[in-house]
């Protein structure tokens, strides 16, 4: 007879078989024999954080910049609860998670138990699956299956529900068999006819461009490559989302920079100008489309992503390839070099005035500032940053708001899984616990957080779990003493209404830091801006740095109220003259 | 209204919307008609009626009914939605219109009434298979079988001859001839 094991046991032999290294968590009753049993599991580590919201956040961090699942293990009740922002911002952003939760005992389930709440109900909407384990016999099997189903097809979270004497009981354990057909949720299907197709666009189109997104980082590192042969062989233009940042370099002189509400004036442009629009891993965004009826009104569109349901969802496309982007692209490319072998020379001069368009419009410069040598501008600060941290394969994790986007301009990625962000649900305090997590993964790597200073109170507790485990991170706070974004908004749109937007009583960040134990940085004038960076850099402690910036800075361009991509607002030069005016807004 | 002022999104043009009746094949799981409801509650899509039931013990497999009204994107995402779901294997779409599929609905109505009425009841349901279940000298239940506005029209005809309650079931679909829901 086999060896019996306990529900606990069986947790453990399950993520040994997954070659989980790291589980973020927070004890609490109803996981306890779970917790018991981590001192028999040495290839395990456990990193305790100080919000269940902070372990969700730092697995998402763990899981981006690794391509790995990231764990996480909570409590029953308040434990999930806490978790479900995390849970939710990882499904937004298609990340890997497994949360295994904590229940109180089967017999006591419904009975408004203490610390007992719906946890498969209330994480229902925003996970790919839960289960709630009723049989111990069911338990390894449904482990197992959840990782599949967080890291397989479109990735993103889910949750398995385990009650306190499931922990307990005994029985036998089922390994991990691994299957070659996944109940037909992978899609993988789409046809050398298909990319014949695409390809006979690409050759016919004049003014193409490339759209890119989160789907090829997700796809794999191999996606990269694969996107910077597929944009060297065909010399289209390429503009990339938020969360696509780094699948191509952000140099690179066919890159046109970010796109969408705060993208750049020449992406923003080409995008509507275009007459072949080649979407790979996105999702056509609100925060991308603009004005849907008026969303790239001239172009073909296609649309590669893995995700069936993604297609046609909000914009309407010509040739939908539903299949992992990475191997759409390899058929591409060699379909492009077996049939159309001189592509790039016959493509140059065919493409030649759209290149053209496209230097006029960068030569509007969008990104551009007005510095000053008073007061640090943030745009200034987040250039110093990036030129004093190229060289060392850093990465970046954010907050939610305008140093994000001031990030997502003007930090230029190189590599994928360097930049993470909260794209889809903008969960402001993202970010510390996320760069936890990068930390963990990327021990000798350095890792920032481009912070805004009421972003990251939301999560500033978790600075003592950066100092228990010796994580150098470095939080770099744009502090202007206002929700930014949220005051930009009601200066360009509700009258200057400055309402409730401005933080009064904030906490010293020098003393907090040293109160948790770390360092704390102060920069105040563009003079001293580059030295502090430095200091920081050197540091091999968690640093917070307190960067005073203009507290009046907008995020520029922007694409205003109900306006399409060719309408933007550009630096404060341009805004007396492109008013945003009262006709159809309604309330996002 | 006031005039909102912090616009992104606008709605773009409206289409037509359509009545099609999905058939989904489901794991029948503790949650799943949780799952398939809540899909369709949290994206904002409609529910005119839905039936389920165990069809098949031995796969444990449920097939659910649901009758809903969308435009074409709509009824794409409905389907796409459902597909991606765990528990579910197979997803069919029609058109309420659609000649190649019968489409049922079940009803139980009673009678109250004297002896007239209640024979004037029975009569009107003649077209739709009536079975009577339950008589006594005061009351009748009848069980029809009809398309929904069928039963609508009825239920308007029988307020005169004493309708007190009525019961109904979602529509359940099946294909006409040979052919099977693929």
């Amino acid at each position: 007879m086999s060896k019996l094991y306990s529900g606990a046991e069986i947790v453990f032999k399950c993520l040994e078989a997954q070659d989980v290294e790291y589980i973020f968590g927070y004890p609490g009753g109803a996981v306890l024999p779970i917790y018991d049993e981590l001192k028999n599991h040495d290839s395990i580590k456990h990193i305790l954080a100080r919000h269940e919201q902070g372990a969700g956040h730092a697995a998402e961090g763990y899981a981006r910049s690794s391509g790995k699942p990231g764990v996480v293990l909570v409590t029953s009740g308040p434990g999930a609860t806490n978790a479900v922002t995390a849970l939710t911002d990882a499904y937004m952003d298609s990340i890997p998670l497994v949360c295994i939760s904590g229940q109180v005992p089967t017999h006591l389930i419904g009975t408004d138990a203490f610390q007992e709440c719906d946890t498969t109900g209330i994480t229902r909407p925003c996970t790919k699956h839960n289960w709630l384990v009723k049989d111990v016999k069911d338990l390894s099997k449904i482990i197992h299956k959840a990782f599949e189903v967080a890291t397989t097809g479109r990735p993103g979270p889910v949750l398995v529900d385990i009650p306190k004497d499931i922990q307990f009981q005994k029985t036998k354990y089922v390994n991990l068999i691994k299957r070659k057909k996944l109940n037909g949720k992978i899609h993988n299907k789409f046809s050398q006819g298909e990319i014949d197709q695409l390809v006979k666009l690409m050759v016919n189109s004049s003014k193409p461009i490339l759209y890119t997104g989160g789907g090829v980082i997700n796809s794999g590192p191999k996606a990269s490559e694969l996107l910077r042969e597929l944009v060297s062989l065909t010399g289209f233009p390429i503009t990339s989302t938020l969360q696509g940042l780094g699948s191509y370099p952000g140099d690179d002189n066919q890159f046109l920079g970010m796109l969408g509400m705060h993208g750049t004036y020449e992406a923003n442009n080409a995008m509507h100008d275009c007459d072949l629009m080649i979407n790979i891993g996105a999702r056509f965004d609100d925060r991308i489309t603009g004005k849907i009826d008026e969303f790239s009104p001239k172009s073909k569109k296609v649309h590669i992503d893995i995700d069936p349901s993604s297609i046609n969802k909000n914009v309407k496309v010509d040739l939908p390839i539903v299949g992992d982007v990475s191997e759409v692209m390899l058929s591409v490319i060699k379909t492009l070099k077996k049939k159309h072998s001189n592509f790039a020379s016959s493509n140059k001069e065919k493409t030649s005035k759209w290149w053209e368009k496209i230097s006029e419009w960068r030569s509007v410069n969008s990104l551009n500032f007005i510095n000053s040598d008073k007061t640090i501008k943030p745009q200034h600060a987040i250039q110093r940053l990036y030129e004093l941290t190229k060289d060392k394969d850093t990465y970046i994790t954010t907050e939610v708001g305008q140093h994000q986007m001031w990030a997502a301009q003007h930090y230029k990625f190189n590599k994928p899984n360097r930049w993470m962000t909260s794209g889809g649900l903008g969960t402001m305090g993202y970010g510390l616990p996320a760069a936890v997590g990068v930390q963990i993964a990327h021990p000798d790597k350095l890792v920032v957080d481009i912070a805004g200073e009421a972003s990251v109170l939301m999560t500033i507790q978790e600075m003592s779990t950066a100092v228990q485990y010796n994580l150098p991170i470095k939080i770099f706070i744009l502090n202007n003493e206002y929700m930014g974004m949220v005051r930009q908004w009601q200066e360009l749109l509700h009258e200057k209404n400055y309402s409730e937007s401005y933080t009064a009583a904030l906490p010293d960040f020098v003393k907090l830091a040293e109160a948790y134990g770390c360092v704390g940085i102060r920069a105040k004038t563009p003079d001293e801006l580059d030295e502090k960076i430095k200091e920081m850099i050197n540091v091999n402690k968690p640093v917070i740095f307190d960067c005073l910036v203009d507290k009046e800075e907008n995020c520029f361009p922007m694409i205003p109220s109900g306006k399409p991509h060719n309408q933007m607002l550009l630096g404060p030069n341009d805004q007396k003259e492109n008013k945003i005016t009262g006709k159809g807004k309604t309330l996002v | 209204m006031s005039k909102p002022k912090s616009a992104y999104s606008i709605p773009g043009k409206k289409q037509k919307s359509d009545t099609h009746v999905i058939v989904v094949w489901v794991d029948n799981e503790a949650g799943v008609l949780a799952r398939v409801v809540g899909l369709f509650s949290g994206r904002g899509y409609n529910i005119e009626s839905l039936a389920v039931a165990e069809v098949d013990s031995k796969l444990n497999i449920s097939r659910i009914t649901i009758v809903t009204t969308g435009t074409p994107q709509v009824i794409e995402q409905i389907k796409l939605q459902l597909g991606k779901l765990v528990p579910v294997h197979k997803v069919a779409d029609f058109m309420r219109g659609d000649k190649k599929i019968i489409f049922k609905e079940m009803a139980l109505l009673k009678i109250v009434g004297n002896n007239i009425k209640r024979k004037k009841a029975i009569k009107f349901c003649k077209k739709f298979n009536p079975v009577v279940l339950d008589k006594t000298n005061k009351s009748v239940v009848i069980q029809i079988t009809a398309l929904r506005r069928e039963i609508d029209t009825i239920m308007t005809d029988l307020k005169k001859t004493g309708l007190v309650s009525v019961s109904r079931t979602g529509a359940v679909a099946m294909t006409r001839g040979a052919e099977i829901f693929k």
